[in-house]
């Protein structure tokens, strides 16, 4: 018989209102906006005078903006009338504020605060359709390959200490070889099978005390393509860390690295997270600040040791040896100090990394273990009219604790604001950049184009809609009514779904809309067939309403079923574009599945349902 | 009672397809081989997602249109050039897929060539501000990733349509399938359109509209073969008859939906658009001349054992009222 329970209802109404609450901010457009930020976490404020500022600045040249607020955030946002008005101010400001801000054209939701209590937001729109961050970066592999022949020195020297071998040097010899000047007396054929034992690619030469241990031309090769590969892992972790869906990191040609952030909001961020290459290195520190002050007064720093600053601009002289680096670091968190609640980070250590600062601890306890952050910031310079792209070095001691007890693969370091080593435990886990990278190309995808493909998208997913709901109205009257009905619960329960995950909507998910409008209108025809086949058959109405949807049901769920396993491997072994199409084609086929079935149905009981049993015909 | 009389098909339709089964394999198989051929030797003109190419950007003096410059690139041999503003909208970026014969430098002179002239000749002056060789943007990775998961949707299909109706069912369906994919792929490979990556994801969709199509007409043939005493074939030509309207109603529309996205979505889905229209035509066809003849042909021949004594079934079908 043709019922349908009252809690179905219920849940049906409370699709509907969730639907349209998380659908509709995506009907809010967007302001073009620009947005300004601290260059450095250290450097200069945000604040009201600098809104002045600024205001100030867009009036002089005529650029109208709708506001100029501080954000929760820390950042400046400027929203404008149009995009060429953020274009002109971004142009303005930012040679204007220079470089202790960042200035980023950005994008500002304008939903009311009510929809953003319930956590409502619009679907992020991929680079086509909102434009977005789009880098190009170029990996220095020259820099790539002289950090690991150092690396090799420091370890062909080790691996001769741990084996008692005599030496007097171990130097570079451009990028070709390494030379070992053994001891008078060595063990050479000792030293020989050891280091073949360590570093089984390169090839040795033994002349009297001299050992040459050349670096193929393959191995070169291979570090410089390591470097680019593990500078994509670091890029890709650090790109996850801020949640942009469907980020585009790839590599192009032999030292370029791709990226494009669709949908981003937050450009500061991106290019501060990206660009900045942060790092630790632990040395030995020499002597103690009245001896630093005094070597670089007297202009006499020992040859073993470099000047350093802390924070407070103190001298302080450290070894040239590097003890540890950031490559040997596993992982690091921010942690609490227990004993004194002071921020730091907590580190774990690989286990040559390990074992270097044990062997160094359980030499040098009393004494003092300096920690250099070392952070490398890309900049762009004027010479003669041309950019050049350098990599200015900050380089400044965090911490030189005394050594309190011998410690090896797990330490904490302090010493650092909060913000600070949340920053730096997540650069550092991330893992080092193998070498240092410049932005060669940095920009943000026309909104225009964007704007167009919107207007595209939307015209053909609503021409679509119409062409079906026509048809389904003429062909089926009232139960096309009811199809229409249920379809367009179902597009704004896509939308919503879709709002709701952070799907982003590419000009594809515009397609996989129309798809799934194709897909609802075959479940919806399944049941008004069905129907009209029961009618045929002498079924009085309401039973054939009843074993139309019942018998259209089982034929609905087999055929989703399948055509969802394509949406998934369409997902899964997908990238980009193909994913965006997958993830509308499958929550689609889920919804059409809902809609079809159980709202279409509650929505015929409601016509034609109940104790109407003299219903003599029914408009199919 | 009455029932409204609009109707796209004859309610009693009653066309003996088995009857041309042989035929309409034939005429299907042929047509795979065409494309398979036609894949073979002529290949697909990839778009620069898959070849790389030149990206050429260019500042211009004042806003131009871009179809102009499209079609002045066209002219000069370069026939898939994408055209984009970027920024403020006097930035073009435009990326050609190198004119064959040429190596990457010669590729570079010549793309900076053909967009300074395209621009000139639509009354612009411009400067090039970028011109480089990219490489492709998807490499062997997703070749790779394509064929697993082909592989993951046959295996998946087969299992599930083994699982809720039977293997010889199972397999037809996944011929049938394949054959739609094989022919609308074939169609880039002899049009010579352009194959993204926007295609791709349309000829994979293909798949699942075309699976779809043929769940839709086996059901019936499960639910006829239960309830009917008669030959397989005069159940399958039954049921393909009874779910005709339904097929072709639903082809109908969804293929409407699909002109709206060619008309109205713009260059870049066009080629996507164009590769579900013609899977939903070959799905619909294929469904009804394919899917049910291979029921009756050589090992796939179903018989009412096939699906009658089966507790599982049986159960299946309980629950179903």
């Amino acid at each position: 018989m043709l019922t349908f329970a009252r809690w179905k209802y219920f849940v049906i109404l409370l699709v509907l209102v969730v639907s349209v609450i998380y659908a509709l901010p995506n009907a809010y457009p967007q302001d073009p906006s620009v947005q300004i930020s601290a260059a450095r976490s250290d450097g200069l404020q945000v604040n009201a005078s600098l809104a002045k500022k600024v205001e100030s600045l867009l009036s002089q040249a005529k650029i109208p903006s709708k506001s100029i607020k501080v954000e929760d955030q820390g950042n400046l946002l400027v929203r404008l009338g149009d995009t060429d008005q953020q274009t002109r101010a971004a142009d303005l400001l930012r040679p204007q504020l220079g470089n202790d801000y960042v200035v980023a054209l950005s994008l500002a939701p304008t939903a009311p605060a009510w929809l953003e209590f319930l956590r409502a937001k619009p679907m992020p729109r991929g680079l086509d359709l909102q434009g977005g961050v789009h880098f190009v970066m170029q990996v220095d592999q020259a820099s790539a390959i002289d950090k690991r022949l150092d690396a090799y020195v420091e370890d062909v020297r080790s691996t001769l200490r741990d084996n008692r071998v005599p030496y007097t040097s171990v130097v570079r010899r451009g990028n070709e070889a390494l030379v070992a000047t053994l001891g008078v007396g060595a063990d050479t054929a000792n030293a020989q099978s050891k280091l073949r034992i360590a570093f089984p690619t390169l090839t040795q030469t033994l002349q009297d005390q001299t050992l040459t241990l050349e670096v193929p031309q393959t191995e070169l090769q291979r570090i410089s393509l390591e470097a680019i590969e593990q500078n994509l892992n670091t890029l890709r972790n650090r790109i996850n860390a801020f949640g942009v869906a469907e980020p585009v990191i790839q590599r192009q040609g032999t030292d370029r690295i791709v990226i494009q952030l669709p949908g981003l909001q937050d450009t500061v961020e991106a290019k501060r997270q990206i660009g900045a290459t942060a790092t630790l290195e632990f040395r030995a520190v020499i002597g103690n600040e009245a001896t630093a002050d005094a070597a670089v007064r007297d202009r006499s720093v020992p040859p073993d040791a470099r000047v350093y600053y802390t924070a407070t601009k103190q001298p302080l002289l450290l070894s040239k040896r590097l003890l540890v680096s950031g490559e040997q670091l596993v992982n690091a968190q921010p942690m609490t100090d227990p004993q004194d609640g002071r921020q730091g980070v907590s580190i774990t250590l690989n286990s040559v990394g390990g074992q270097r600062m044990l062997d160094h601890t359980l030499e040098n306890v009393g004494k003092r273990l300096g920690i250099v952050y070392v952070e490398q910031t890309p900049i762009t310079t004027m010479v003669d009219g041309k950019e050049v792209q350098t990599i200015r070095t900050d380089e400044r001691v965090i911490n030189s604790a005394t050594i309190q007890g011998v410690f090896g693969k797990n330490f904490q370091t302090t010493g650092l604001s909060a913000e600070e080593s949340k920053a730096l435990a997540s650069q550092l886990k991330s893992g080092a950049l193998a070498a240092p990278m410049i932005f060669v190309e940095e920009r943000v995808v026309g909104p225009s184009l964007g704007a167009e493909n919107v207007k595209r998208g939307t015209m053909a997913v609503a021409y679509s809609f119409i062409f079906a709901l026509s048809f389904f109205l003429i062909y089926y009257r009232m139960f096309g009514l009811i199809t229409c009905m249920a379809l367009v619960l179902n597009l704004l329960m896509v939308v919503a779904l879709m709002s709701i995950v952070g799907a982003t909507m590419s000009l594809p998910g515009f397609a996989g809309l129309a798809l799934s409008v194709g897909m609802s209108v075959d479940a919806n025809v399944l049941i008004n067939e069905r129907i009209r086949e029961e009618l045929r058959a002498g079924i009085p109405p309401q039973t054939a309403i009843a074993t139309g949807y019942d018998k259209a049901s089982g034929t609905i769920f087999d055929s989703n079923m399948t055509a969802l396993l394509a949406g998934v491997a369409l997902y899964a072994f997908g990238t980009g574009p193909l994913q965006g199409f997958a993830i509308t084609m499958i929550v689609g086929i889920l919804t059409s599945v809902f809609t079809a079935v159980t709202v279409s149905r509650g929505i015929a009981t409601l016509i034609y349902g109940g104790n109407r049993r003299k219903l003599k015909s029914i408009a199919i | 009672m009455k029932i409204f009389p609009l109707t796209l098909l004859p309610n009693d339709a009653n066309i003996n397809f088995m009857k041309m089964r042989w035929l309409s394999i034939a005429v299907a198989a042929i047509i795979m081989f065409v494309a398979i051929g036609a894949m073979a030797t002529r290949g697909f003109n990839f778009a620069l997602d898959f070849t790389g190419g030149n990206l050429v950007e260019v500042h211009l003096d004042k806003a131009a249109s871009l179809d102009t410059i499209r079609d002045k690139l066209a002219a000069d041999g370069y026939d898939s050039a994408q055209v984009q503003t970027y920024g403020s909208g006097n930035e073009l970026l435009v990326r050609l897929q190198p004119r064959e014969g040429d190596d990457s430098s010669a590729a570079t002179a010549h793309a900076a060539q053909a967009v300074m002239k395209a621009v000139t000749a639509s009354g612009n002056t411009g400067k090039i501000l970028r011109n480089e060789f990219v490489g492709p943007q998807v490499g062997k990775e997703l070749a790779l990733n394509g064929l697993y998961a082909l592989i993951f949707v046959v295996v998946g299909f087969l299992i599930y349509i083994a699982f809720r109706f039977e293997w010889k069912f199972a397999v037809a369906a996944i011929i049938t399938t394949l054959h739609d994919v094989i022919v609308v792929a074939g169609w880039f490979a002899i049009s010579g359109h352009e194959f993204d990556l926007t295609v791709l994801a349309g000829i994979l969709s293909v798949m699942g509209y075309s699976i779809n199509d043929t769940i839709v007409v086996f059901d019936r043939v499960r639910e006829n073969f239960r309830s009917m005493r008669a030959d397989p074939e005069v159940i399958l030509n039954k049921s393909i008859n009874q779910t005709l309207s339904r097929t072709v109603i639903t082809s109908f529309v969804a293929f409407l939906t699909v002109v709206a996205l060619y008309i109205y979505g713009g260059g870049s889905l066009r080629g996507m658009a164009e590769s579900q229209m013609l899977g939903i035509i070959i799905g619909t066809v294929s469904s009804i001349f394919v899917a049910c003849p291979l029921l009756t042909l050589g090992f796939l021949k179903v018989t009412k054992q096939d699906l009658l004594p089966k507790a599982k079934d049986d159960a299946a079908l309980a629950r179903r009222p």
